[in-house]
């Protein structure tokens, strides 16, 4: 099988794999740069768990091909927060209880950072329109509405102490 | 009125509810959240282990069909393929999968001689890559002779010949036929004042987690040992029938647990998976990771959702009293018969609902059809005998003009009548369904919004309020999983669940469970009740998970159990430990073990001034300092306990099966009430209010609670108005995609599902707590039928038949509107 280089940047950091031109990002970012935060669910694009930033704007990895993405600056659930130092979309994911299994959860993660930039104070239906495609199977979206919706406040108060 | 032949175990309880506590009750953010937010869960594909190769499914095309040929060499000199099986393959080193009916209906998980289902693995491929192993799959030629489809069980269940999925069972598709009548039901109908009737159609959905199922086996031909890390359930009760599949002994086979990504019953016990990994791993010699795709598991998961047509008859006295119900149900069981009709079982735990109904007739039809098999999903067809149980209560208001508030509150078991026995011979253990549904008709404003819908008609809007008032039974026993059999093949009567708990020398805990995280919050609500119980901080507890090699009994989720036995087994373990600390505190102490208290993670003698020492000084000592101690064996080394904890609350069931014992007595209750504007014009069900009430007992932790009653909502509502697996006349199964099966997204649910609860402690479990994973999915389909219903009363329609998608909507308002 034909294979050829690929290096892409994830999270500031450079992989490089040799890889066949087909192999999905989704793939990558989980197999060669070995980053399994950003989950599977359907690959074909309708679920948006794989739902990752390049160049700052939220796309489908399952539906883009690795080499693609080349050149490109993709950004992953593990670029946020970390334990003990959580982003604070995190940190009002957890307050509200955005997640049940966490499957869904860096795909509506790297949604909300994309939308809170861009709306840093929205409505409610702002939110449930942001993140309608993304599926949970678990909450029932309320407290996922909730978390954005905290989050917002969060990083407000955070931009005024800054 | 409560059967003094019956006999009711006296309680077990320890814990008492109403007592002051600490942790239990409270809010308490979830300490499985963490690594879930920073991408660090490990699922089942994030397990990689050196060498791995990856496997994919030749799936079959065909609904129905004999296998005439394979020819796998093309696919075999692919390079990068390092295995290719077909099923005459795969049988020589794996039996037939566990199957829990008896007679046992075999399946393979490569299939030989015949395919029964669109989607079923015919041949299965090991490669260095997944993108090489689905490549293998397409070179691999199958030669098929077709043979008739059966799509529909009301006629396959008649089919002989050709069309029999399982001939070696005999000539028919009909896998189990059964009635069960409870009580005087002939008498009772023959005195009714009047009957209604029904027929009422719940279609197949399934739970379709985001994650799907996945195993990554290794076999060690050193030791003939297979090890297996998957997604699934329950391995440390049945996993062991694993290694019967695979052909080894039970003790060469470790299945460690990883997380799932959501399970909802789906991932209870994966058998398929594994084993096809597993078999790989063996013909290879490496290890082989096997995780369905999407269509994989929406074709072949083997755990679709019931499936059925009922003909149903409630009869009423003089007093508008319901005094006996009695159905005729056929159920597509799809093409194998794993958990046979356990669905009914479930069923029968709370077929008469919240109501005083002196006797029940259930006839089940379970038929064999080519699809997918049944498997379990939240609700394990209990929610489809409160969708039909509700049906019916509406169905009598309406033709009676009974209102249907006042009706159902009249055929309430009263809250003084607990413990009750419902004719089928299963207890409800308490309740107070008044009080449920004074508190949502409140929560909701009731009279309010019938006054905002009579506006609205005037408008030319139309808005309904739905009602259903309905059981969530909880904790089952193991004699539903033979009881409902003609002969009960293994006739277990243990459903257990333990804990270890293991105080490190700093003080610490550990808590070992046996059954893996799967979206519920297994290790916050084992931490709180440690911390409860033995005062310590959260802080200082972690929870992880056995494999089997270490795991001790344990029957893990389902069927909402888990926390209440979990529960039984922490105060049994942390008893023990308590124990310990006190004997060695009374004696450094110079005091009497009886003497002793826990307060605040120390232990002190009760009465005297600072006379404590702390359970981390307590540890240490335990762990290292022998000789500090008599020489008796209860000061042996060490702070730890292993627990098991039977069912509460359970019997056998009698030999004619006309009661069938206590099995599933812990008995939740909720009122749901959706306010739904239909749009006549597209069909389309907006939700402009939506109140659940849950009467779950004890509450653990308000917060998670409230979590699995908005998902479950979720569900509900993803069964009535949108979820189907649509098969056609051919077999071929038209949406395994996302993309036309359709999962609620945030636009189809209702923006605020305000949560009530009402506490009715167990007298049975500890700290009265009862189940509350399923309660959503239980509750708001019959609420959402009976809302639609109610707002389309001008057009005279009927929620009859679930899910009332917006297209089938119109369709009815349509022929409504031509018929005016
Ligand atoms: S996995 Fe990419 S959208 Fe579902
Ligand atoms: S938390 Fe499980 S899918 Fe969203």
């Amino acid at each position: 099988m034909r294979t050829q280089k690929v290096e892409l940047t994830i999270n500031g950091t450079t992989y490089s794999g040799h890889v066949e031109p087909r192999m999905l990002l989704s793939d990558f970012i989980r197999q060669v740069a070995r980053l399994t935060g950003t989950h599977v669910g359907c690959e074909h694009g309708v679920c948006g768990a794989c739902t990752v930033q390049i160049d700052g704007k939220t796309a489908r990895s399952c539906l883009t091909f690795a080499v693609q993405a080349e050149g490109h600056d993709i950004r992953t659930v593990e670029a946020l927060g970390k334990q003990g130092a959580l982003h604070p979309i995190q940190e009002a994911f957890w307050e509200k209880h955005g997640l049940q299994c966490g499957y869904c959860t860096p795909g509506m993660l790297m949604r909300a950072e994309e939308f809170l930039a861009s709306n840093p104070t929205p409505s409610r239906e702002d939110i449930i329109e942001a993140i309608s495609g993304n599926l949970c199977r678990c909450t029932g979206y309320q407290t996922i509405v909730d978390a954005i919706e905290h989050a917002a406040t969060l990083l407000k108060s955070q931009t005024a102490e800054a | 009125m409560k059967d003094q032949t019956r006999r009711i175990p006296a309680s077990r309880q320890r814990e008492k509810p109403g007592q002051k506590t600490k942790w239990i009750g409270t809010d308490m953010k979830r300490v499985e959240d963490p690594r879930l937010l920073t991408g660090q869960g490990r699922y089942a594909d994030d397990v990689s282990v050196p060498g791995m190769l990856h496997a994919a499914t030749l799936s079959s095309p065909h609904a129905h069909a004999r296998i005439i040929s394979i020819d796998v060499s093309k696919a075999r000199a692919l390079p990068g393929v390092v295995a290719v099986m077909t099923g005459e393959a795969v049988a020589r080193l794996t039996g037939p999968l566990p199957c829990f009916s008896n007679p046992p209906v075999e399946q393979r998980c490569v299939a030989i001689d015949r395919v029964r289902h669109v989607g079923e693995p015919v041949a299965i491929i090991a490669a260095e890559s997944r993108y090489i192993a689905e490549d293998a799959a397409r070179l691999i030629e199958v030669e098929y002779e077709p043979l008739p489809a059966m799509n529909d069980p009301r006629k396959a269940m008649h089919a002989i010949g050709e069309g029999v999925l399982h001939p070696a069972r005999g000539d028919t598709n009909v896998a189990m036929h059964r009635n069960f009548s409870f009580g005087d039901v002939a008498g009772d109908f023959a005195r009714a004042t009047r009957v209604v009737k029904r027929s009422l159609r719940w279609a197949r959905s399934g739970a379709q987690p985001l994650e799907t199922c996945g195993a990554v086996s290794e076999y060690d031909s050193a030791t003939g040992k297979f090890t297996i890390h998957v997604n699934s359930s329950m391995y440390n009760y049945v996993g062991w029938l694993l290694a019967v599949t695979l052909g080894v002994p039970v003790h060469k086979l470790n299945i460690i647990p990883t997380i799932a990504g959501g399970s909802f019953g789906s991932k209870l016990f994966i058998h398929k998976v594994p084993v096809i990994s597993a078999v790989l791993a063996r013909e290879t010699g490496r290890p082989v990771k096997y995780l369905e795709d999407r269509s994989d598991n929406i074709l072949a998961c083997d755990h679709h959702g019931s499936d059925r047509f009922y003909d149903c008859e409630l009869a009423l006295d003089h007093n508008d009293k319901m005094i006996s119900m009695r159905c005729k149900v056929i159920d597509d069981y799809g093409a194998y018969f794993q958990f046979d009709i356990g669905h009914h079982g479930n069923a029968l735990s709370q077929i008469t609902g919240p109501y005083q109904i002196g006797s029940v007739e259930a006839d089940i039809t379970a038929v064999m059809t080519n699809k997918c098999q049944q498997g379990a999903y939240r609700g394990f067809g209990s929610e489809v005998s409160n969708y039909v149980m509700e049906r019916m209560v509406d169905a009598a208001c309406s033709e009676f003009g009974l209102d249907p508030v006042e009706f159902r509150r009249k055929n309430f078991i009263k809250p003084e009548q607990f413990p009750y026995f419902i004719p089928t011979g299963n207890l409800y253990d308490s309740g107070n369904y008044p009080a449920v549904l004074d508190k949502a008709l409140q929560m909701l404003d009731y009279d309010g919004w019938r006054n905002k819908q009579k506006e609205a008609r005037k408008e030319g809007r139309y808005i309904g309020i739905g009602l259903a008032t309905c059981q969530e039974r909880s904790v089952f026993s193991a004699t539903e999983f033979w009881m409902l059999n003609h002969e009960a093949g293994f006739a277990l009567t243990s459903s257990p669940e333990g804990v270890k708990v293991k105080i490190d020398p700093t003080g610490n805990a550990v808590i070992t469970l046996q059954a893996p995280f799967w979206g519920n919050s297994p290790e916050t609500m084992a931490t709180m009740i440690l911390a409860e119980h033995l005062t310590m901080d959260p802080a200082n507890i972690s929870v992880t998970y056995a494999d089997t090699d270490s795991g001790i009994a344990g029957t893990g989720p389902g069927g909402s159990r888990f926390t209440v036995m979990v529960a039984g087994a922490i105060v049994s373990a942390s008893q023990v430990i308590r124990k310990k600390l006190f004997l060695l505190a009374a004696h450094l102490l110079d005091a009497d073990p009886s003497e002793m208290e826990l307060f605040d993670g120390k232990v002190r003698v009760k009465g005297r001034q600072g006379a404590e020492k702390s359970i981390a000084d307590l540890a240490m000592m335990a762990h290292f300092f022998r000789l500090s101690f008599p020489d008796t064996p209860e000061f042996d080394t060490g702070l730890d306990a292993s627990c098991t904890y039977d069912h509460p609350l359970t019997t056998m069931p009698s030999e004619d099966r006309k009661d069938l014992g206590i099995f599933y007595p812990i008995m939740g209750h909720m009122c749901h009430m959706p306010v739904v504007e239909i749009d006549v014009e597209t069909g389309k069900v907006k939700f402009l209010d939506y109140v659940a009430v849950h009467d779950c007992g004890t509450i653990v932790n308000p917060m998670t609670l409230a979590g699995h009653v908005r998902g479950g909502t979720a569900q509900g509502i993803g069964s009535a108005i949108y979820e189907e697996y649509k098969y056609a006349d051919d077999g071929q199964l038209l949406n395994a995609n996302f993309a036309d099966y359709i999962l609620p997204s945030v636009n189809e649910v209702p923006p605020n599902v305000r949560v009530g609860h009402v506490v009715t402690p167990s007298p049975f479990t500890e700290y009265g707590i009862k189940g509350g994973g399923e309660g959503g999915r239980m509750g708001a389909p019959p609420a959402i039928a009976s809302a639609i219903e109610d707002a389309l009363k001008p057009f005279g329609v009927k929620a009859d038949f679930l899910p009332l998608t917006p297209a089938k909507l119109r369709g009815l308002i349509r022929q409504a509107t031509a018929n005016q």
